[in-house]
């Protein structure tokens, strides 16, 4: 029978539970007993806990929940508290944003107000888990590179939800808050500024979101293919010859002439991920700040080519006048 | 612990079915049709099963036989004409026939309209309309030649039939949308979008585009920058009503049963750099506008309770109101070859007695 090695773990190590390496001291501890859990063996480390909560943990779930609810509870009564519809409508349920003739002024809760309290604590929530994020690597003696890729993605969420519209000078350019209206938003914002495609910076962020999955799938590829050779302790192997890493590495050399290695690989995957966010938010701020019409900006500097004329010209009749109907 | 590759054959397999279930894309094949220069996406697409679907639909019934010639006009016999003056009596009867086919419930006939003891009486609400669409079928044929008869080939135009299709409402109609009930308060207001609304392919965006851009005082529809660099006041539109707009096309798009690609530059939707189809679209638009305006919404006076929609408006055109989901109503056919009657009044015989002074003066006038 074909076995599929590769799609769940197949080790699970089971040891007596481990609380981890010792917290500097603060008011919070790790809480409550750990335990063992089989299923999340398949894909993880079969213990769970103990928990560490934290002031900064602690507030950004509070504010998290909060926006959740006020979503939530906006979205419940869009569908005059109907729980049937609620389940049944919910990709299309949204929060929106004000209106424009709201600016960047306050606007009534049902105009967007309870939008801009959400987008508040969603935002203070986000901030705070970055800086959990940023503190528990601290805590435990790492880097801070997590953090700082969570932070590419914040930049665009802000980006988005926040630098840009007061750049446009209203609230009403945010995204709303909801399942297809967020992409159907993303469809709009396109069109509106003359199709994003022709934006460098979009450019770049695709070639990042798509560099990062090709360059994912070839490095956990090759580091689950020398599985058999121990290959998941890549950092015990590198320097020493003979190792599933120097295979690892081989096998690219042989292929394609050259090899990342075992420490570069993983700085070429973060900083793919990381630019895709960074220079996607740049197009979007430049987007309707700075260039108002993405495709007629490209064909002024010659990104977009010219093709040949098949059609006749046609005139855009509203230029006419009226005159012939 | 093995893994066996059923077990991870049955849950992907669930998974495939859940989403063929779902109905979330169509079914193959889909056919592409290019229609611009090559590598830039100018096609059309088309599913040839819903096609075939579609064509029974869209078939014309057999013209009547056509009416004995040298018969004297229709107002010498009959009372109370006040727009077909122009009709002989054989071509009278011809096209009253013809309309009992393409509008009148076939267990009423002529009864729906007239009042069988005396058929010049405007008792009926139903004789009012059909008496204004008449003068709209003509206004159309004569004065948006524009749209209706873009192609410039003879017979080109609308019919009853283009509409009715045998009905005596036309299958496709609208009425303002008041959107769903919400709470009383201060929260979940939908901003008239977040519907799965079928009007507008299901999607999230302004359920009722109709109401905007059909109507007596239609947003502007174009939205898209029209400089690269923003230019003080050059464009205003935001990002919802691009939504809005992007909500109608949407509806031409399935009253038409084409893509974007059918009227709009892919690279570009402003750009006029593309098929000529967007001008006549463009000219559609305005068409329906006045449709609206000038004929259907009137007509909501004479209209009984159980004609009108929700807020008590009148039943409205949009594109699908013909199109009926085909690139050109009925596909083209010259349909009116057959009933030249109603592409405008003809000019009368001034030998004819019957002939008032002031029709005789006028013979060209619009009804």
């Amino acid at each position: 029978m074909i076995e599929y090695q590769n799609i769940l773990t197949r080790v699970q190590v089971k040891a007596p539970a481990y609380p981890g390496v010792p917290l500097p001291s603060g008011p919070w501890r790790r809480e409550g007993p750990p335990f063992f859990v089989y299923w999340l063996g398949k894909i993880g480390d079969t213990q769970v806990g103990p928990f560490y909560i934290g002031t900064t943990g602690l507030a950004s779930l509070i504010c998290g929940f909060i926006a959740f609810e006020i979503i939530g509870l906006n979205m419940w009564a869009s569908v005059n508290w109907d729980i049937v519809q609620f389940v049944r409508q919910l990709p299309w349920l949204a929060l929106e944003p004000p209106s424009p003739k709201h600016g960047l002024h306050i606007p009534p809760l049902n105009e967007g107000g309870w939008w801009l309290m959400a987008g508040f604590f969603l935002t203070a929530s986000i901030l705070l888990w970055w800086l959990r994020m940023y503190r528990r690597a601290r805590a435990l003696g790492m880097g801070t590179h997590t953090a700082w890729a969570f932070a590419a993605a914040i930049w665009l969420y802000l980006v988005l939800g926040f630098f840009r519209p007061i750049a446009m000078g209203s609230w009403s350019e945010a995204v709303p808050f909801g399942i297809f209206p967020h992409l159907d938003w993303t469809a709009a914002f396109s069109i509106r500024y003359g199709n994003l495609f022709y934006n460098p910076f979009h450019m770049l962020s695709i070639a990042f979101l798509y560099g990062a999955t090709l360059l994912f799938a070839m490095h956990a590829g090759t580091v689950l293919s020398v599985a058999r050779f121990g290959g998941e302790r890549e950092l015990e192997q590198v320097t020493h010859r003979g190792t599933a890493s120097e295979r690892a590495a081989l096998f690219w050399r042989w292929t394609m002439g050259f090899n990342a290695t075992m420490e570069s690989i993983h700085r070429w995957a973060w900083w793919f991920a990381v630019l895709c966010p960074l220079t996607g938010g740049i197009g979007i701020l430049l987007t309707g700040t700075v260039v108002d019409n993405w495709y007629l900006w490209a064909l002024k500097h010659g990104v977009a080519p010219p093709y040949p004329m098949v059609f006749p010209e046609v005139i855009d009749p509203a230029t006419l006048g009226g005159v012939a109907k | 612990m093995r893994t066996n590759l059923r077990d991870i054959l049955a849950p992907l397999a669930a998974l495939l079915a859940a989403v063929l279930l779902t109905g979330c894309w169509e079914r193959p094949p889909v056919t592409s049709v290019q229609n611009g220069y090559r590598g830039l996406g100018m096609v059309g697409v088309y599913n040839p099963r819903t096609l075939e679907t579609q064509m029974p639909g869209n078939a014309i019934p057999a013209a009547l036989p056509e009416a004995a010639p040298g018969a004297p006009l229709g107002t010498t016999v009959y009372k109370n004409i006040q727009v077909l003056k122009d009709l002989s009596l054989t071509e009278h009867v011809r096209l009253m026939t013809a309309f009992t086919l393409w509008v009148a419930p076939k267990d009423q006939g002529c009864a729906y309209c007239h009042d069988l003891a005396d058929f010049s009486l405007d008792t009926k609400y139903t004789k009012v309309v059909a008496r204004r669409m008449i003068q709209l079928t003509r206004d159309l044929n004569t004065n948006w030649k524009s749209h209706v008869a873009s192609s410039g080939a003879p017979g080109a135009g609308v019919t009853c039939h283009t509409c009715h299709r045998g009905q005596p409402v036309p299958a496709n109609i609208w009425f303002t949308d008041p959107g769903p009930k919400s709470v009383k308060g201060p929260a979940g207001g939908r901003n008239g979008q977040n519907l799965p609304a079928a009007a507008v392919g299901l999607t999230s965006m302004a359920y009722d585009p109709f109401t905007t851009f059909l109507t007596g005082k239609p947003e502007q529809i174009r939205v898209i920058a029209p400089t690269a660099l923003p230019v003080s006041g050059a464009s205003t539109r935001n990002i919802m009503q691009t939504e809005a707009t992007y909500s109608l096309m949407f509806h031409l798009s399935s009253a038409l049963g084409v893509n974007c690609t059918y009227c709009h530059n892919s690279r570009s939707f402003a750009s006029w750099e593309g098929p000529p189809q967007r001008a006549f679209a463009w000219y559609g638009i305005q068409m329906v506008r006045e449709i609206n305006t000038a004929y259907l919404e009137p007509l909501g006076k004479a209209l009984p309770a159980k004609r009108l929609g929700p807020t008590g408006d009148a039943p409205k055109a949009n594109c699908a109101t013909c199109h009926q989901g085909a690139f050109k109503p009925l596909y083209g056919v010259p349909q009116l070859l057959d009933y030249p009657e109603l592409a405008g009044p003809k000019a009368i015989p001034v030998t004819s007695a019957a002939v008032p002074d002031a029709a005789r003066k006028k013979p060209a006038a619009k009804s």
